[in-house]
């Protein structure tokens, strides 16, 4: 399974200033690409554009080599799962009903889910550690576990390639870790995952692949040990880090720390 | 919880609440509802009678009908097992026909009048009770879902106002009772119709702006309505358009159930069986079309079929509030967020809550009370409550 994304321009209205303007970029089975930029750069306008909700763009989007504007939503949606960010729900459903909700594409419409489906929605809650949570309100567990449920959402979908809109956004820091490990199992498993966040650290600890967006170009492409330097940052957030080696183990990872003025506690 | 995790889980041990049970207890309520409102009334009849006058014409319907399919077996089939079960069958219930009439009064023995309030007088008024509570109250839960708002009513594209402009134009030219369904229905849609499309016109969310518009259409016709009232005959035509306005099933007629029975069914089928696809249209925008929805086009046909009930509902009843409002949240309370458990409680629910206020406004006081001001009366501290309740859980 891969996406293809090549030359891609966007803009809401004709003659208004370009959301996206000639984003390029290619995702294959097993990738996991952090999508970082600021705020309004055009990361979720891009996320629409790839799951076909705006087809007014210009370039071309490419699934398996074939184009997205001659696919309807059902079609997409067999290869594209998009992961929102969680919200309360306006109804409070039960975790297992959030879950079914992803079989939408595999029941015909005037049916209902039946024991196959449900028994495929209890696997996906297993996988991702929630089953416990099957019968509790959506609204009434904590935001790391309605992010994990609607990842569970997502795998029962059976699409390969997962779009997720900053999975960690409000999530406390325990949760964002849980959050990001399943997310980085899932890519091991063989999903394609295209993931928004702010944080270089996710990008240096789980990503494979990054793409740093500003004002609506891609400004670096590749791992993100190669692209993410304090240059970059510096350029794109305004904030000065140094970019730290460190060795835990066997483990070595890179870490992103703050040096700008104000950050030093004062002694 | 750690335990819980470890515990290994099937889909067999979900524990939810026995739903099939609840299901069951309110239907039962609803026949008892139903058994008890045929003797509920100013000609007060025993339940033992209301029960006894069915059974016999029950059995006497069912004789005909059985003597006269004995006649087309015997004449298509010449197969001879068949023909053996048919005859024993026959057979038994010859028995069970020859046994009845010693034990149940037989139609001729009955009172003429009593077979006239139950069949003639309150037959029609209970169907057609049953039928507009189960249409406002599905229609009220298909548009909260499709709104994504579970404070929105069925009237909130302006169904109720251009159905009450309907009635009031065909009350104002003297048009008979018949003219009035017709019209309140035609006004129902029609100012619905218009919402939708000045929605269309309009920049934004496409759900606000068809609330906003459903608000401005349906201001817009209660200011025509209340222009009709203006001109209209102060002796008979303004307080025919006010207490229609009001809401009454005491003018419900075998038609009017006919005609509502038939349309309502016909909007009801497509709710019933979209109502699992009703979970995902709850959702996001984004989120449901992500899903392989066809949002746009679900959405409209949840809306039509909702809109249809709700307008034919409104064209026999008049203008019946609360019902649509509350009904649906009070189906969640006991059958949970699921819509393939909602629609159904719904419907059910509804009658037999529109069954039983129309027992009381038959009942509290000397002259009928209207509808719209019990279900206003029992409504808004139930829903007051539900609020309440919300508030504490959440």
């Amino acid at each position: 399974m891969s996406l293809d994304v090549s030359s891609l321009y966007f803009s809401y209205a004709r003659n208004s200033r370009l959301i996206l303007d000639d984003v390029s970029f290619s995702v294959k089975e097993g990738d996991l690409l952090a999508v970082l930029g600021p705020n309004g750069v055009g990361k979720s306008t891009m996320f629409r554009c790839i799951l076909g909700f705006l087809p007014h763009y210009q370039g071309n989007i490419r699934l398996n080599g074939r184009d997205i504007r001659t696919m309807d939503h059902k079609k997409i949606a067999k290869y594209i799962a998009y992961i929102p960010q969680s919200t309360y729900p306006v109804f409070n459903y039960t975790v297992f009903d959030v879950v079914l909700m992803g079989l939408t594409n595999q029941v015909s419409l005037l049916a209902s889910p039946n024991q196959r489906h449900i028994d495929e929605a209890y696997a996906a809650m297993e996988n991702l550690g929630i089953a416990h949570l099957q019968n509790a309100g959506y609204g009434e567990i904590s935001g790391g576990e309605r992010q994990l449920a609607l990842i569970a959402r997502a795998l029962v979908q059976k699409a390969k390639i997962l779009i997720m809109d900053e999975p960690t956004a409000n999530l406390d820091y325990g949760n964002q870790f849980r959050v990001m490990c399943r997310i980085s199992d899932l890519a091991g498993e063989g999903y394609s995952i295209i993931l928004s966040t702010h944080n270089p650290d996710h990008a240096f600890l789980y990503a494979n692949r990054t793409l740093m967006i500003s004002g609506g170009r891609v400004i670096a492409d590749g791992t993100p040990e190669e692209v993410l330097n304090a240059q970059l940052i510096k350029d794109v957030y305004g904030v000065d880090v140094h970019i730290e080696d460190y060795q835990y183990g066997s483990r070595r990872h890179k870490l992103c720390i703050p040096i700008d003025g104000g950050v030093g506690k004062h002694e | 919880m750690a335990d819980a995790v470890q515990i290994s889980h099937s889909s067999s041990d979900r524990k939810l609440p026995n739903y099939r049970l609840r299901f069951i207890l309110l239907i039962l309520s609803v026949v008892v509802c139903i058994v008890g409102s045929f003797a509920v009334g100013r000609y007060s009849l025993g339940i033992s009678d209301v029960v006894l006058v069915f059974l016999s014409s029950l059995f006497s319907a069912a004789n005909s009908v059985f003597s006269h399919y004995d006649a087309f077996f015997s004449i298509f089939f010449s197969f001879y097992p068949l023909t053996v079960m048919m005859e024993m069958l026959s057979a038994f219930f010859a028995g069970i026909f020859d046994l009845f009439p010693l034990t149940l009064p037989g139609p001729g023995t009955w009172d003429f009048a009593v077979y006239s309030v139950l069949f003639n007088i309150r037959l029609p008024r209970i169907c057609s009770a049953i039928l507009v509570g189960a249409a406002l109250s599905t229609a009220g839960a298909a548009y909260q879902g499709m709104f994504q708002n579970p404070l929105v009513s069925p009237d909130i594209l302006g169904a109720s106002t251009g159905a009450g402009f309907g009635a009031a134009m065909a009350i104002y030219w003297d048009l008979g009772s018949c003219a009035i369904t017709m019209f309140a229905f035609a006004g129902g849609l029609i100012a619905v119709g218009v919402a939708y499309l000045i929605s269309h016109l309009t920049r934004g969310s496409a759900t606000l702006s068809m609330v906003l518009s459903g608000i401005l259409i349906g201001s817009l016709f209660s200011a025509t309505t209340s222009y009709i009232k203006l001109v209209a005959d102060t002796d008979d035509q303004l307080p025919a358009i006010t207490y229609w306005l009001m809401g009454s099933l005491a003018g419900a007629t075998v038609d009017d159930v006919i005609f509502a029975g038939i349309v309502i069914v016909i909007g009801f089928v497509p709710l019933y069986l979209l109502r699992w696809r009703m979970n995902v249209l709850t959702l996001d925008e984004d989120e449901a079309r992500s899903m392989g929805v066809n949002t746009n086009l679900l959405r409209l046909i949840v809306i039509i079929c909702a809109t249809l009930v709700t307008a034919v509902a409104v064209s026999i009843s008049g203008i019946i509030g609360w019902i649509g409002l509350v009904i649906p949240h009070f189906c969640r309370m006991i059958f949970g967020y699921d819509y393939r458990r909602i629609i159904p409680a719904a419907a059910i629910m509804g009658a037999g809550f529109l069954l039983l206020v129309d027992d009381f406004s038959r009942t509290i006081a000397t002259t009928e009370v209207p509808l719209g001001i019990l279900t206003a009366f029992v409504g808004a501290p139930i829903f007051a409550y539900l609020l309440m309740m919300g508030g504490k859980r959440s």
